[in-house]
């Protein structure tokens, strides 16, 4: 969660994909290039910017739930948890 | 001629030559290629092993760009092993927030199937608040531990009691009962917890028990897998072949015992596991740059026939990982290097 892996790790979960797969994966929805994915600083101003969660949770930034919503959204992907959430509080 | 500093595989400090270091890296691959009846590792990549070994700092990584990510088997059970007090949503949020983690796993302290059965009513709630406040991935995890189905542990006749009695039919025959009743077990708090919205589910220490603990986790992850063509299943090996313990035990027509990662990795294709966890035991007595040799030999021939995601276990006595409590960093660090560099693996 420093860098990308938690997205990567999603992506290899969801759709199945080997590392070199997911990783320009990911790289593409996030508009930025694979080697950037594991740079910090970069992912740091780059999870900030998309509200995707970040270590460091400033005030009125998107956290757990909230930034898992805009996670699904960011790298198309159905995230288990937030299609239940949407369902069980009928949004 | 330069001296290396390495250990064995207890983790005992160990000084080789430069000769006698890659007289260890050719025993080792060939050790793995006669056994799995695989091919033996390349000049080259046995060039690029000695590298590694020989460098002289402490902590060595991949080159920017190269990183996997990583999965874990029962990190908020461990977490409480190391005396830390916390509750598991605090060690899930711990492992997030300070460690780090790509992705998490929630477990019981008992960490079976079979006894997270009777109480998964009282796990779901605890996934589903750890959902709502963390960032990661979340893996719901057990042993599929088919121990644990025979007397005095549970309802079948113990087989290791009857192979010595000459009752080698009646040892079968309970390890049969054995994996229907570890199915029924399995898909029933993997379902629970899919339903709490889990992200993964993962099967640890697969065939601990011999074949029949290999055989329910192929079976159970077939189920799920038709029921939720969405599930993620995680499956993580305990040893580096399947124990024939029952010796004929079958899946899809493939004899289980005695198979290797290479041959493994193909079931658990079949069965619809969506990551595979390999595994290659370390050897106490031999040096690291012999069990590391080995253990990539085994590594890249399940990572050139795999078609999913492989995650190496590299753990204290897996992946050539030492078998301490506290696994030195220069050996950790130069076995996933090799790994991640010589395997192409997707995560450890």
């Amino acid at each position: 969660m420093r860098a990308a892996g938690d997205l990567v790790a999603r992506v290899q979960m969801a759709r199945g994909m080997r590392i070199a797969e997911a990783k320009a994966y990911v790289a593409e929805k996030l508009s930025i290039s694979v080697s950037e994915l594991t740079d910090p600083v970069i992912m740091t101003e780059v999870r900030q910017d998309l509200q995707i969660g970040q270590i460091m949770p400033l005030p009125g930034c998107a956290k757990g739930i909230e930034a898992k919503f805009r996670q699904s959204e960011v790298l198309g992907l159905d995230i288990n948890c937030v299609d239940r959430f949407r369902d069980r509080t009928a949004i | 001629m330069a001296t290396i500093l390495t250990r064995y595989g207890d983790g005992t400090p160990l000084t080789m030559s430069e000769k006698e270091l890659m007289q260890d890296l050719e025993a080792g691959t060939q050790d793995a290629a006669d056994r799995g009846n695989i091919p033996a590792l390349s000049k080259e990549e046995l060039a690029h092993l000695f590298d590694i070994f020989s460098l002289p700092y402490n902590f060595v990584s991949v080159e920017p760009g190269n990183e996997v990510v990583l999965t874990y088997d029962a990190g908020t059970l461990k977490i409480r092993r190391v005396g830390v007090n916390v509750d598991r949503i605090q060690a899930l949020q711990i492992y997030e927030k300070i460690m780090g983690a790509d992705t998490m796993e929630l477990c019981h302290v008992d960490y079976s199937f079979k006894p997270i059965k009777p109480i998964v009513t009282m796990e779901q709630p605890i996934l589903e608040q750890a959902l709502l406040s963390t960032h990661v991935p979340l893996f719901y995890g057990a042993m599929p531990n088919l121990g644990t189905y025979t007397q005095p542990d549970g309802p079948f006749p113990n087989p290791s009691e009857l192979m010595p009695m000459g009752d080698i039919e009646g040892a079968r025959a309970s390890y049969d009962a054995t994996v229907e009743e570890a199915v029924k077990d399995i898909v029933y708090a993997a379902r629970a917890m899919h339903a709490s919205g889990a992200d993964g589910i993962n099967l640890d220490t697969v065939g601990a028990a011999g074949e029949a603990d290999f055989k329910a986790s192929l079976m159970a992850a077939a189920i799920l897998k038709k029921e939720f063509p969405e599930i993620c299943i995680e499956v993580g090996m305990a040893g580096e072949f399947i124990l024939g313990m029952h010796g004929e035990m079958e899946w899809e027509g493939t004899r289980l015992a005695g198979l290797y990662p290479h041959e493994q990795v193909k079931l658990a294709e079949k069965a619809g596991v969506t990551i595979f966890g390999p595994v290659v035991n370390t050897n106490t007595s031999e040096s690291s740059p012999w069990n590391l040799s080995r253990a990539i030999t085994f590594m890249k021939a399940c990572c050139d026939v795999a078609t999913i995601p492989i995650h190496v276990n590299m753990g204290m006595g897996v992946g050539a990982v030492t078998v301490n409590d506290h696994p030195p960093v220069d050996v950790v660090s130069r076995a996933s290097k090799a790994m991640v560099e010589i395997c192409r693996l997707d995560g450890l």
